[in-house]
């Protein structure tokens, strides 16, 4: 008899449902990490998860535990009122790059401000999916989008905006850091950092966000491969990968 | 219990914690702000849960997210913030779940100025955000009755899980009066079966306003509505003044309404037969008994602090049965009650036919002639 070892399963927290994202799309992936690492914590059955609006809208439908879907931009808010009334909840925004950092910058700035006792999973894919693909505050110099249709001029148009290294400015950060999703090694990473950021939570130190660089094939026209080079090159160098701020408490951790 | 002199935005304060409010999220706005401040001193006191937001945006989303934790949770603000809270409001309406908005109103529109008024009556009563939904919109005339419509929102906000809207004209905020508090109530030991606190033991609980399907949220559409329909048949709330006899009605509402009826005594004693109905709730609005009414007059005043905006919901009632005629003080303005009486008067004598709009000509005509004599 040959002893079998499960080395890979659904995890409890996700529900056995396909999801709505394109092929090559890593919201799959950023959701299936927080469903492993809320399953591994422990913590399914007090969580709240509060969704975006953007392609995520629906993340809802794919985790097995208590949610609510915020306006556009405010989840950070709505995640302050839930958490501040139920506190011993587990509370936790799952934003995009319009969402977080256009729409939503005041409401993202202040939960950090506050030292909001929440968890942030940011998900930058340089581009608005859920309308068409228009330009993001993340999208980089020079990306044709539909609505930067010569390219991204960044003098009429703007930068693009790095919220870790911004966020990691404030005092009440906790935790901020940049992965990436576009190959395994980097997936390991990013879940480890989001394991890191709910035990930042869980133990009341405070605000912690995750920025995962992700791909959007369908709206930068791209297959799921060349998508996800492109996180991995254009992406990742003017996004650098690393720890923005780490506070002493949080890196004294042992996850 | 016995009655203490207190400041109405202090007493409102006090009433939402006794109605067991555990979530005050707010962001300082004359001339709302005492409401905030209150709450900052009292609400840790008690272990519950105060912030000031940063932005008026940020606290009616906490309150929606406290609100789908199933706790009683409230904000209060004044017509600009309320602007900015018009994106929370549709979506806590759309999420059906209950949370209470003291507006206490100033003058505007814009940033116009931080004296009362009552121009607010179409944001609120009309919704103020997208999309079709109701929501409940109480008018208090004074502190006391104020201090009572703060535990009244919060048990019709979880009978219908409504949006309420609590209507304060700046001068309650701010006026001081003998008033009584409600027993402090107990809080609640179990989350609402429908919030979000945690899914042990039974299925995830999921709140959201998107029905992306269109029948899904035709269908939405349609308990929204139904709910409305329940609303409109239990929960219209009016009071009335000497109509028994009355040959003329005044309609007001809140502080507006409170200068009338003490004009409507002086014009009693005066002879006129002179009766008013005050709505209490402005959502749902008393058409029936005002289209009653509107059987037994022959002329209707309506008077309000702003340019006429319930007076297109009495005309609606009236149904162009008797003559409606107008009077309004605006820009922050509250009327005497000598005004007020005069128009009485005014109106008790005219006999003519009003034209559908020539009401607001007419009171026009005699408020600028009042300003270019200097009257008050």
């Amino acid at each position: 008899m040959i002893e079998m070892e499960v080395v890979y399963s659904r995890p409890e927290s996700f529900t056995p449902t396909t999801t709505h994202y394109c092929p090559g799309c890593t919201h799959g992936t950023a959701h299936r990490l927080v469903a492993e690492v809320l399953d591994e914590m422990g913590i399914r059955e007090k969580a709240i998860g509060v969704a975006p609006v953007g392609c995520s809208v629906f993340a809802y439908d794919y985790f097995n535990h208590d949610f609510v879907e915020a306006a556009h931009g405010r989840a950070p808010a709505m995640a302050t009122g839930i958490k501040r009334v139920r506190p011993n909840n587990t509370v936790y925004t799952y934003q995009g790059d319009g969402d977080l950092a256009s729409i939503g910058m005041a409401e993202i700035v202040h939960a950090a401000i506050r030292g909001e006792n929440i968890t942030v999973i940011f998900i930058n894919n340089a581009i608005y999916g859920m309308t068409g693909g228009q330009m993001a505050p993340t999208t980089l110099p020079g990306m044709r989008t539909t609505s930067s249709p010569g390219g991204r001029d960044v003098e009429t148009m703007g930068y693009p905006v790095r919220m870790s290294e911004m966020l990691s400015t404030i005092d009440g950060t906790s935790y901020a850091v940049r992965r990436s999703l576009h190959n395994p090694a980097n997936v390991r990473k990013s879940k480890k950092a989001i394991r890191r950021a709910f035990e930042v939570q869980e133990r009341g130190m405070g605000f912690a966000m995750v920025e995962l660089l992700s791909s959007c094939p369908t709206n930068l026209k791209f297959t799921p491969q060349q998508a996800l080079d492109f996180v991995g090159d254009q992406m990742v160098s003017y996004y650098p990968l690393g720890d923005y701020k780490v506070a002493p408490e949080v890196k004294a951790l042992k996850v | 219990m016995t009655k203490e002199l207190m400041k109405g935005n202090d007493a409102f304060a006090e009433a939402a914690v006794r109605a067991g409010v555990e979530g005050f999220f707010g962001y300082p706005i004359t001339p709302a702000s005492e409401f905030l401040e209150y709450m900052a001193k009292r609400m840790p006191e008690l272990g519950r849960a105060f912030l000031q937001a940063e932005s008026e945006i940020g606290a009616i989303h906490m309150v929606y997210g406290a609100a789908c934790a199933g706790v009683r949770s409230l904000t209060a603000t004044s017509g600009p913030g309320l602007s900015l809270m018009s994106e929370a409001l549709s979506y806590i309406a759309g999420t059906e779940v209950p949370a209470v908005v003291v507006n206490v109103m100033r003058g505007g529109p814009g940033l116009g100025n931080i004296a009362p008024s009552q121009s607010d009556y179409n944001q609120m009563v009309k919704g103020g955000g997208h999309g079709d939904y109701f929501p409940i919109v109480l008018a208090p005339a004074t502190v006391q009755e104020a201090i009572d419509h703060i535990t009244l929102a919060f048990d019709l906000a979880d009978k219908y899980r409504s949006l309420v809207f609590i209507a304060v004209d700046g001068n309650l905020g701010q006026m001081m009066e003998p008033a009584e508090l409600p027993p402090m109530r107990v809080l609640p030991e179990e989350p609402p079966s429908w919030s979000v606190y945690g899914a042990k033991d039974r299925e995830p609980n999921i709140l959201t306003s998107i029905y992306i399907d269109p029948p899904d949220e035709e269908v939405t559409n349609i308990r929204l509505l139904r709910r409305w329909m329940e609303v409109e048949k239990n929960e219209i709330r009016y009071k009335e003044y000497e109509l028994e006899d009355a040959e003329i009605a005044v309609i007001s509402f809140g502080v507006a309404g409170r200068i009338c009826s003490s004009a409507l005594r002086t014009a009693r004693e005066e002879g006129v037969k002179v009766g008013m109905i005050r709505p209490i709730t402005l959502a749902p609005f008393p058409t029936e008994a005002i289209r009653e009414l509107s059987k037994r007059v022959r002329r209707i005043l309506v008077v309000e602090m702003n340019t006429g905006q319930m007076l297109n919901d009495v005309k609606q009632a009236v149904g162009g049965r008797v003559p409606i005629e107008f009077y309004g003080r605006i820009g922050g303005i509250t009327p005497l009650p000598d005004e007020i009486l005069e128009e009485i008067h005014r109106v008790n004598q005219n006999t003519e036919d009003i034209a559908d709009g020539q009401e607001k000509v007419e009171w026009l005509e005699r408020l600028e002639a009042r300003i270019e004599r200097g009257d008050q």
